[in-house]
């Protein structure tokens, strides 16, 4: 129903009167000043509620509607980073892959080049004591051959001064006397 | 006064003695023989030169050893020496002592040590062979020295002749 319908409608009924007495010129409507001031008032709420309630609306919403696109954009960039790390992580991980066989590589050669070095020099120094083994043995022969003449010159000499020593009678020492003297006395 | 003065004057003062007694061709003999004793035994040096042990009591050693055995004349100068505390000079003392002997004398000292006693008769024969070899008349003074082994060994002045087995062993332990 248009207004202007529902206004003819309104016009169609009479006088209205309460259960006091009192009468109105309509049992819906107003009085029509009231309805002019009513409308006045409308006009001026409306009025300001457009000039001063909806920018501050518009306002509140265009905040909300910016807060939610940054809340969006946080996300957003999140889910960016997250796959980042993601990714960066699952690069970490074949660097990581990288890395352990590369290592485990290097251990390997670094083992088999101590391995050969030890080799070599333990057969250098058994080449060495071995050397040295037998010089030992060398001087140690040289040096018990001497250290034995040595010994039985030794016990020679004893012997042998023993010997002579119980072999000398005293017609012995008469004739080295004599045999001394004699050969002093014929010195000149 | 040096100790080589002191040994010297000791000396001439024993051989002044003994050539005033008379006996100064034993009293050297015997002396010389005591100082060789003296050299080659090391308990009777250190009872002699001992300055622990009292002079009479040292002078009384010299008596118990001498007595009988030497003349008076040696037995004192010799207890007069060790009990003026000069024990362990009495050796040098005695060798210039010796020395002065031979020289007033014209004679040099000739040394000599045998392993066994010489008789009268080879002395007298090795001295003049001694002479003989060295163009001086010699004053024998003879050593028995077991440690020689046997034969001779002659010392006059620089001069040493040697004709000991001791001597030859040695030779042929060194070619061993």
């Amino acid at each position: 129903m248009s207004l202007h319908a529902l206004a003819l409608f309104m016009a169609e009924e009479g006088p209205h009167q309460d259960d006091k007495g009192i009468t109105t010129h309509h049992w819906l409507l107003p009085e029509t000043y009231e309805l002019i001031y009513g409308g006045l008032a409308s006009v001026i709420i409306f009025t300001a509620l457009y000039k001063f309630a909806l920018p501050a609306m518009k306002k509140s919403l265009a905040a909300r509607t910016e807060r939610i696109q940054k809340e969006l954009d946080a996300g957003s960039a999140a889910k960016a980073a997250a796959v980042a790390d993601a990714e960066r992580i699952r690069s970490a991980k074949g660097d990581i892959e990288g890395e352990r066989a590369r290592l485990l590589a290097e251990a390997d050669s670094q083992a088999a080049a101590m391995l050969l070095d030890g080799r070599s020099r333990l057969t250098a120094e058994a080449a060495e004591l071995e050397a040295k083994a037998d010089a030992d043995i060398a001087a140690l022969s040289g040096r018990a051959g001497t250290e034995l003449h040595a010994e039985i010159a030794r016990l020679s000499a004893a012997v042998t001064d023993s010997l002579v020593a119980n072999e000398l009678d005293a017609a012995t020492h008469n004739d080295l006397i004599e045999a001394f003297i004699a050969k002093v006395g014929a010195a000149r | 006064m040096s100790n080589d003065a002191r040994i010297d004057g000791y000396a001439r003062a024993l051989f002044e003695i003994a050539r005033a007694e008379g006996t100064i061709d034993e009293v050297e003999d015997e002396l010389f023989r005591f100082a060789r004793n003296l050299d080659s035994s090391d308990a009777l040096r250190n009872a002699l030169t001992d300055e622990q042990i009292p002079a009479s009591r040292r002078q009384g050693i010299v008596e118990d050893l001498l007595g009988g055995k030497a003349t008076t004349t040696t037995t004192q100068l010799i207890s007069l020496v060790v009990g003026s505390g000069r024990g362990r000079e009495l050796p040098a003392i005695i060798d210039r002592l010796v020395q002065r002997a031979s020289s007033s004398k014209s004679l040099e000292l000739a040394e000599v040590r045998s392993a066994v006693e010489l008789t009268s008769d080879q002395q007298t024969r090795l001295a003049a062979a001694l002479a003989n070899a060295t163009g001086k008349q010699v004053n024998l003074k003879v050593i028995i020295d077991p440690a020689i082994i046997g034969g001779i060994v002659a010392t006059v002045g620089d001069t040493v002749i040697d004709g000991s087995v001791r001597t030859r062993l040695d030779h042929l332990k060194a070619r061993l």
